[in-house]
């Protein structure tokens, strides 16, 4: 596994450039990630990327577009307005976790 | 060492994904469904063009009542591992209803949306909707037949001009 050093932390990522380890992400990493690929991270960023992390933790998976919508609340519009084009692979990549494996 | 994944947000791509719903069966809606909505959640522009019995999906009258029978699918397994049910029991009153409770809640325990609802996600992530005049004609219905967020009845010829260069699936 390579290792990179985003916001002066040293974590562990895939050969994509996804974080490996739910633990060494934080907010500052997060907000670097989001820069990498162009998302300045507002209120409403922040909401969603808590929540899947939150959710994460409880499930142990990424969750998919449709739950994000139907479980956390947050409309699959919106999904596409802060994340544009592929949210689920973007809010993942941002949250520092795997991408979602379900289908729908 | 840092790696950015590609998102292709800077690739001009002009992949399109078309796909045909030709068919009104429960178990026949899906397979377009989930494919529409994987391709939008990877920002492929994608159309789906309603024909024939597919329109039973978008018809407000019949949308929310597909149903899944087991006549002529030998495929039809019972609860119990890999046994088949008979064909000869396939057309009992019945069944067909049964068949149909039972796939559908197979695909809510699964999370998945009934058909409306998945439509109404995939036109919510950009997708259109399009239905076939033939069918229109033939089924007597008109847009105000159809979900409100239809595109529009379109003819053979339109649906060509549309699908310039796209990929097609016909289901």
């Amino acid at each position: 596994m390579p290792t990179a050093t985003i916001a002066g932390h040293e974590v562990q990522i895939n050969d994509e450039g996804f974080l490996t380890e739910y633990d060494e992400w934080n907010e500052d990493i997060a907000a670097e990630l989001a820069k990498n690929i162009g998302i300045d991270m507002t209120d409403d960023h922040w909401k969603l990327i808590n929540w899947l992390r939150e959710d994460y933790k409880e499930k142990g998976e990424t969750a998919t577009t449709r739950r994000v919508q139907t479980v956390g609340g947050f409309p699959t519009k919106q999904q596409f307005v802060l994340f544009p084009k592929k949210p689920a692979r973007k809010m993942a990549y941002i949250a520092g976790l795997p991408k979602p494996h379900g289908c729908v | 060492m840092t790696i950015i994944p590609d998102f292709g947000d800077d690739d001009e791509s002009d992949r399109k994904f078309v796909l045909i719903c030709s068919k009104g069966n429960l178990d026949m809606a899906y397979p377009a469904l989930v494919l529409a909505n994987a391709a939008l959640g990877e920002g492929i522009e994608t159309h789906l063009f309603f024909t024939f019995w597919g329109f039973d999906m978008i018809t407000k009258s019949r949308m929310h009542d597909l149903q899944f029978s087991p006549v002529g699918n030998t495929a039809m397994h019972l609860p119990i591992k890999d046994k088949k049910l008979p064909q000869s029991l396939a057309p009992l009153p019945g069944m067909t209803a049964l068949a149909t409770k039972m796939m559908k809640q197979q695909i809510e325990d699964l999370g998945i949306p009934e058909v409306p609802d998945f439509l109404d996600q995939i036109v919510a992530s950009g997708g259109h909707l399009w239905a076939c005049r033939m069918s229109a004609d033939m089924n007597n219905l008109t847009e105000s037949d159809l979900r409100d967020d239809i595109d529009g009845i379109i003819n053979a010829t339109d649906f060509i001009e549309m699908t310039d260069g796209a990929q097609l699936l016909f289901i």
